[in-house]
């Protein structure tokens, strides 16, 4: 087997090229092939060694193709009838056995992979435990130990094991961190589904909904922070202090809570969840999980004005969701300005 | 009026042929829509919703009505020739298939201009695609349609089930059969067994959203779990009924530009049995972020995974088959090579999704799109070009051009590698499928572009195809009866395009690839298995055309009776289901006419053989 030997041989420079390609490929924050925690580097494992198994066999099939079809063109004036061969029993075997054996290899650690993921921490006392519901199209996370319930952004202490709860109250979602891990669907009640991971490394990453949910599905993001373990404590405090904090001026603080909080929440006041939770919604990292919070401008825009953007017209920003247009609800654009600028100052740090 | 109410096996391949070209024509404008909606971040060419209408009609259209009916062309087109027939086993079913898949797929379409076309993605899942959060009728077109066009598929399938087993020419054992004659065989068998499953499933959302029932309602006791199982029993099997033809087509044509038997026939056969049973086995593949629980992923990965190698087996054999050949590159072949590597890489991400950790993080990803893609474009459209260029001539008596027909392989293959190639790197980098547009910086905004670009060459590719026709079809029809010389099996025995009996005489099949086996042996022609005789036809009838249009009355009716219309009228048609009576009274009584009216068809007589 001249050609396969070839194909070892080119094979070893071949993935090691395509080991740097994937590690270069995409935002760390944001890919598969930069795993930032054990989860996803599970599934980055299995990746790797399944990618290689197929690559071996990519390139016998392609060596041999391109053999053949040089080596045995036809050529002018040939024409003996060949040889009309029925088959080959040894060969045959061969390339049924091979497979066999790859997909064993491949097989064992996908088996033990599956039973390491199911796992789901939900009984571990160390671990964090978060409900995760998907609503079209936002994500509200609550906090079940601690009594607390914010939405858009995640916020774990770095390193913690965290178990979630998955759920949705209208249609099916997909719960997916990329850099963090794998996606996991959440069902209606009945079919809750659990999983974990942790991400030892502080930092933001980003995450999506994987299940086709509505116009908006695309938009469907958010965030997951990684903190120190003192500032989770300290977030994880001032989040349960029940005072919450209303614009200064009277009226419209009385508009707020009026049109506002009749879907949302803020510190103890109202808990209906219709709407995301905006306790301390100024120190987020996005409004409405796809307007990004950057006060440089380079990747977004300050809160202030990208609240200002989703107040104006909820509907251009995310087609499809739930919430009125505060023009509808009666609010001006003065008090729409106003609102915004309370809420960018309304934070937790 | 000759086609409405032609019930010839070879007329009717023309019929599924040019209502396949229509709808695949339809499915890939709306691809080409959606690749220009994503060619940059944050386009706004399209509306969310639009965007998600397009995707769900591009697959249900791509799937159903593009190309299964192609499939449907070919297998029609061949098989009686293949196995020495002289039409299938039940014509008059045959017409009738056609009809209602062709009455389906209008129908579904239609929604485009009655009110909002389908928007849960063609997989429908619930509750997404209940009328809680599906508004319009959308959802109901496709149910209704689908079941309509699905009815065709089914009786099709029983058809080549039955002229397979009972129609073969004397001698002709069934390891003597052709390869795509096998691939047909256990094709329709699948189809047999999956389609009563999204039969079921159709009937049941259709009755959740028409009739307030509540199988995937949570409220109501139901689950949205069961229909992502009911969809996939039938949804998984469905991907081998579109890739099986195909591999019968590969298995045809390259022996026949390699000048050398198929080799390995028995295991090619053994693999395409094997490959139709682990089909049945692996639906909860495409479940496996659901939350089925270790057990059952842990099954389902490793089942997923055996479907590897018989896979391998065929791909092996087909290259062996080149091995020691005289291989010669018309259009045809070089679809069939291309089809070999494209498709292997195709294979090759199936068995990665099939590691359901590692799935985790595909699915629902560009990375699936892909794999998708490279199974059913470039593997069954690549195979169906195959097909089509190689039995052209048989059908049409006309060769294909073949300098437009390189153009067509070397336009399409590269802008297929274009588009689909990068998107497994888009997926493997965050980006998610079925989303309308995306943010800008998150470095897939080059990919994209590339892939729209890739997209444009396709198009190109699929347009120097139908010029390829046009120009073809002005030309005299003299292809030879064995217009690639090489012909190995039964249908190039007979002149092109074969008369409306196929065979004067039925042959008498010797051995493997019948045809070559004369040949080899010094013979010009087949050695009859019969004298010359008075050969019985089967009459022409409308009836078929009219129950199906029987029954796309009927769906409409049953479709729009929960409504409220402006006019007292229609209002009162509509919702005492007058509408729906109608059409079923045009589809039984066309039933009943055919059963009350005994039609003995007509014979073409022993004289009239001679004299043409
Ligand atoms: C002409 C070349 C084609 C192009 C450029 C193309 C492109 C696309 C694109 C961009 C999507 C949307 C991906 C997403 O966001 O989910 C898609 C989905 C899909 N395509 Fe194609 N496609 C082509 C041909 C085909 C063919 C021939 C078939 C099948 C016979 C097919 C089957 C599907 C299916 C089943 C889906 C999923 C639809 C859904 O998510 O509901 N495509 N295609
Ligand atoms: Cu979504």
């Amino acid at each position: 087997m001249r050609i396969t030997g070839q194909a070892v041989k080119r094979l070893l420079p071949v993935t090691v090229f395509c080991g740097f390609l994937l590690a270069g490929c995409g935002r760390e924050d944001l890919s598969v092939l930069r795993p930032q925690g054990p989860a996803a580097e599970s599934s980055f494992g299995l990746m790797k060694l399944s990618i290689s198994i197929m690559i071996v066999v990519l390139l016998i099939v392609f060596s041999i193709a391109a053999y053949v079809i040089i080596r045995f063109r036809r050529k002018a004036g040939q024409n003996e009838i060949p040889e009309q061969i029925e088959g080959s029993f040894k060969l045959e075997v061969l390339w049924t056995v091979i497979p066999l054996i790859l997909v064993i290899v491949l097989a064992i650690p996908t088996v033990k992979a599956v039973f390491a993921a199911g796992d789901d921490h939900a009984n571990d006392k160390d671990a964090i435990k978060v409900k995760v519901t998907g609503h079209q199209y936002w994500w509200e996370f609550e906090y079940t130990d601690y009594g607390i319930t914010t939405a858009q952004d995640l916020i774990i202490p770095a390193g913690k094991d965290i178990a979630f709860e998955l759920t949705t109250t209208d249609v099916l979602h997909s719960f997916w961190v990329p850099s963090l891990s794998g996606k996991m669907d959440t069902n209606p009640d009945g079919t809750t589904n659990r999983f974990s991971f942790s991400a030892p490394n502080e930092g933001v990453y980003r995450g999506k909904c994987a299940e086709l949910c509505g116009p908006s599905h695309g938009f469907m993001e958010f965030k997951v922070k990684s903190v120190s373990e003192e500032a989770f404590q300290e977030w994880l405090g001032k989040m349960k202090a029940p005072v919450a904090v209303l614009p200064e001026d009277p009226a419209l603080a009385e508009k707020f809570r009026a049109q506002c909080l009749s879907c949302h929440a803020v510190g103890d006041q109202n808990d209906i969840g219709r709407g995301p939770n905006l306790t301390g919604i100024g120190s987020r990292e996005s409004v409405a999980g796809i307007l990004l919070n950057d006060e440089t401008g380079v990747e977004g825009a300050s809160v202030e004005e990208n609240l200002k953007t989703w107040l104006r017209d909820p509907e251009s920003v995310k087609p499809g969701n739930r919430m009125p247009n505060p023009k509808d609800l009666g609010l001006s654009d003065t008090e729409i300005d106003g609102i915004a600028e309370y809420l960018a100052n309304y934070k937790l740090d | 009026m000759d086609w409405i109410t032609t019930v010839d096996h070879k007329k009717i391949a023309v019929l599924y042929l040019w209502a396949g070209g229509l709808f695949f024509g339809i499915g890939g404008f709306e691809a080409l829509l959606i690749r220009w909606q994503l060619i940059k971040p944050m386009n706004n060419f399209l509306d969310a919703q639009t965007f998600n209408e397009l995707i769900t009609m591009h697959g249900t259209t791509m799937i159903f009505l593009g190309v299964m009916p192609i499939i449907f062309a070919l297998m029609n087109a061949v098989i009686p020739l293949q196995i020495g027939a002289r039409d299938v086993a039940f014509p008059f079913l045959n017409a009738l298939g056609f009809w209602t898949f062709l009455f389906g797929g209008l129908l579904l379409n239609l929604s485009w201009v009655m009110g909002g076309a389908p928007d849960a993605g063609w997989t429908a899942y619930t509750p997404l695609s209940s009328t809680t959060y599906s508004t319009t009728h959308g959802v109901d077109f496709y149910t209704i349609g689908l079941q309509i066009a699905g009815l065709g598929t089914l009786i099709g399938g029983i058809n080549f089930l039955a002229t397979i087993i009972t129609m073969r020419a004397p001698g002709m054992s069934f390891m003597r059969m052709p390869m795509f004659a096998w691939t047909t065989f256990i094709t329709s068998a699948i189809i047999l067994f999956a389609f009563p499953a999204i039969t079921v499933g159709l009937v049941l959302l259709t009755f959740d959203r028409i009739l307030g029932a509540n199988f995937f309602v949570v409220g109501g006791g139901g689950s949205p779990v069961l229909w992502q199982h009911i969809f996939w029993i039938f949804g998984h099997p469905e991907v081998y009924i579109l890739i099986l033809p195909a591999f019968g087509i590969i298995s045809e044509v390259i022996p026949t530009f390699s000048r050398k038997r198929l080799f390995g026939y028995s295991s090619m056969v053994f693999a395409t049995i094997l490959i139709a049973f682990l089909g049945f086995m692996v639906w909860a593949h495409h479940m496996f972020t659901t939350g089925l629980g270790p057990v059952a992923n842990a099954l389902f990965s490793v089942s997923t995974m055996l479907i590897a190698v018989p896979t391998g087996i065929k791909i092996f054999n087909w290259l062996f088959t080149m091995w020691g050949g005289q291989v010669r590159f018309p259009t045809a072949n070089l679809f069939a090579v291309g089809f070999i590597p494209t498709f292997t890489m195709g294979g090759v991400t199936g068995v990665m999704l099939a590691s359901a950790p590692a799935d985790f993080q595909f699915h629902d990803t560009y990375f699936v799109v892909a794999h998708f893609h490279y199974v059913i474009v470039g593997g069954l459209v690549l195979g169906l070009f195959a097909g089509l260029h190689y039995w052209w001539p048989k059908m049409f008596g006309r060769m294909l051009s073949e300098r437009l027909g390189k153009w067509t392989f070397w336009t399409f293959i590269l802008g297929f590698h274009l588009t689909f190639f990068l998107q497994h790197f888009l997926g493997l980098m965050g980006m998610q499928r079925r989303v309308f547009t995306y943010l800008p910086n998150q470095q897939f905004d080059l990919l994209n572009l590339v892939s729209t670009i890739g997209a444009g060459l396709m198009g190109v590719g699929m347009i120097i195809f139908l010029v390829n026709i046009y120009l073809t079809s002005r030309r005299p029809a003299d292809a030879a009866a064995d217009p690639w010389e090489d012909g190995r099996t039964l249908e190039w025995t007979i002149p092109s395009p074969p008369p409306e009996y196929n065979f004067k005489q039925t042959p008498l099949v010797r051995g493997i690839d019948a045809f070559w086996k004369e040949k080899t042996a010094g013979h010009k022609a087949m050695t009859p298995a019969e004298p010359v005789g008075s050969i019985h036809m089967p009459s022409a009838t409308i009836l078929p055309f009219l129950m199906s249009v029987g029954i796309f009355i009927a769906g409409l009716g049953f479709m729009f009776s929960r409504d409220e219309f402006r006019s007292p009228l229609t209002g009162f048609l509509f919702n005492n289901y007058v509408v729906t009576a109608i059409g079923l009274l045009i589809t039984f009584g066309s039933m009943l006419a055919r059963s009350l009216f005994d039609d003995q068809g007509w014979h073409i007589e022993p004289e009239e053989l001679e004299g043409r």
